[in-house]
């Protein structure tokens, strides 16, 4: 054979291509990385025996679960209401559409903590709230301040924000599911209600998974923004020790160590549900086009 | 088949100058045509004649602009009432669609769901029909469609030719008394066509009323009572498939035909 090196069964014979740039870059991070952790490790002020100490204290673990029960809670009302609200964003009623429309509208369009400070002061808002028919008798009623307490607060703010933002998340999932869907349930005479339901969402599902996984992510975060409302998560619990004993940097190292832990915990989940929904999608055979 | 008695007994279908279009464009110019029970029909005719369109209409997936159109004796999506004629609610829409089945080009069947559930999805769903009554009937129509052993396959799994025999079965389970076919074969490989169109003409045998958009001339020629070719919107001839196909009484029939053969 006259040409050398490539052939069936026969390793190919080359000088394989030299990366220098990612030497250098590998250097540079290097000395960066290493600048880093002697810092960290030779600063006092890092104050790490402190970071120990507090790490597992009570009212940190505490903290650390309310912020787990905040983030479940509020995604359990975000994706709920978020699918809710992108069904009547679709509806064919353009005042339910419009209301829907309007909601989004406003939830997307004022700040977080804007709306989680509103709930905390909606007793200043609504002294007495009822529930009852609208302008006559009212079944339940009590003083707002014990109506929505702290907790509600928190939640109905971070919630039913949360809701706007998967509304869109599920609207962009139903839209991509194939019109064709939609047409062959409706020859079989399926209604809108139980298509969507049971044709629609469960494909749209695939795609909503994903974006859903990153603003649970985002949550878990999120919550720490009701610390301002003295609401006792994890924020808030570091934040209260720090008021007493001063040792501000190690407390918020403690906050930010769970921080990192709990969303390494979601991200390594949300990879094993979208390698399971990933899973059976084979492509289409025997088709044209 | 009972062409003769088509003037005593209800038609199928009856359309009477049926105009359909969409903002400026017109799809539907004036399409009256009659089918009688237990006829099949084959509509012909150019790309964007309006033969997708007229089947749309049947089923009320598209809303005609004007003219009257019947399945069975019934107004599609209007009810008349002291001799005006109301607009059906979705609910009642849904009901009339359970009787004209529909099979379509791309096939459409749902891919998080198996052949059979395929199958049973919704006369389970809206004819509340028991599981085990509904599975057994899936399975009969799987057998019939020549794919008893495929049940449990999803529609990736299946040959394009499989998943519209799947697409017809569902379709034959909400016992229709009227299909319509949209280019059932033409996402086909050729080799596949076959086994679809021999499905057809059992079906055709049987008695069902059918009404088959193709460019399959062959399965035409066979199968089909009724042969009408459409051009711009518009029926420009009917007749038996033996006269049409071979000695057209129109020019623009003729020019079709002898494009596609
Ligand atoms: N949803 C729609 N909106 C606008 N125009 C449409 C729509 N559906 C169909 N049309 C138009 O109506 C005309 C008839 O279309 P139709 O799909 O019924 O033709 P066809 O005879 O089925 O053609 P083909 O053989 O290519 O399937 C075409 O000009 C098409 O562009
Ligand atoms: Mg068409």
């Amino acid at each position: 054979m006259a040409t050398a090196g490539i052939g069936v069964g026969v390793d190919v014979d080359a000088v394989p291509l030299r990366h220098p740039g990612r030497w250098a870059a590998g250097v540079v991070i290097l000395v960066f990385a290493a600048m880093g952790v002697h810092s960290l490790a030779t600063n006092p002020n890092f104050q790490w025996g402190t970071v120990g100490d507090y790490l597992f204290a009570e009212p940190v673990l505490r903290g650390m679960w309310a912020t787990v029960y905040l983030t479940v809670i509020a995604m359990a009302i975000g994706v709920v209401g978020g699918i809710g609200l992108a069904i009547l964003r679709m509806s064919p009623n353009p005042v339910v559409a419009g209301a829907a429309w309007l909601y989004i509208w406003f939830f997307r369009g004022t700040p977080l903590l804007v709306q989680i400070l509103f709930w905390s002061f909606i007793g200043a808002l609504y002294p007495r709230l009822s529930l009852g028919i609208p302008f006559g008798p009212s079944f339940v009623s009590g003083d707002a301040n014990h109506v929505v307490p702290l907790f509600a607060a928190a939640v109905l703010g971070l919630g039913l924000n949360e809701a706007a933002y998967m509304a869109e998340i599920v609207r962009a999932g139903i839209n991509g599911v194939d019109a064709g869907q939609t047409e062959a349930a409706s020859a079989l005479g399926m209604p809108r209600a139980l298509t969507l339901r049971r044709i629609v969402l469960p494909q749209a599902m695939r795609t909503i998974i994903p974006p859903t996984g990153n603003e649970t992510i985002s949550m878990l975060k999120t919550t720490s923004l009701v610390s301002v409302i003295s609401y006792n998560e994890l924020l808030n619990a570091t934040r209260l020790i720090y008021a007493r004993n001063f040792q501000t940097v190690p407390l918020l190292i403690v906050a930010a160590l769970w921080y990192l832990a709990l969303t390494s915990v979601l991200t390594a989940g949300q990879h094993q549900l979208e390698r399971r929904f990933a899973r059976g999608i084979l492509p289409r055979v025997g088709e044209r086009r | 088949m009972n062409a003769g008695s088509a003037a005593v007994a209800v038609p199928m279908v009856r359309a009477e100058r049926v105009r359909k279009s969409f903002g400026q464009h017109v799809a539907l110019r004036e399409v009256s045509l009659t089918v009688a029970p237990g006829e099949v029909t084959c509509l012909i005719g150019p790309s964007g004649s309006g033969k997708t369109t007229f089947l749309r209409c049947i089923n009320h997936l598209e809303r005609i602009s004007g003219g009257r159109l019947e399945v069975d004796g019934e107004l599609v999506g209007y009810r008349e009432h002291r001799g005006r004629i109301r607009e059906l609610r979705p609910r009642d829409i849904a009901r009339k669609r359970r009787e004209i089945g529909m099979v379509f080009q791309r096939f459409n069947l749902f891919p998080h769901l198996t052949a059979l559930e395929n199958i049973i999805e919704a006369p389970v769903r809206v004819h509340a029909e028991r599981r085990s009554e509904a599975t057994r009937r899936g399975r009969a129509l799987l057998a019939r469609v020549g794919l008893a052993d495929r049940a449990d396959a999803y529609p990736a799994e299946l040959s394009g030719g499989q998943q519209q025999r799947v697409a017809i079965a569902r379709a034959l389970a909400m016992r229709p008394k009227l299909m319509l076919f949209d280019e059932p074969t033409s996402a086909l490989d050729p080799e596949l066509v076959g086994e679809v169109l021999e499905i057809m003409r059992q079906l055709a045998t049987e008695g069902m009323t059918m009404i088959v958009v193709t460019h399959e001339l062959g399965f035409a020629r066979e199968a089909a009572d009724t042969v009408v070719f459409m051009d711009a919107g518009t029926v420009v001839e009917v007749g038996p498939p033996a006269t049409l196909l071979t000695a057209p009484a129109h020019e623009r029939t003729r020019a079709f035909l002898s494009k596609v053969l």
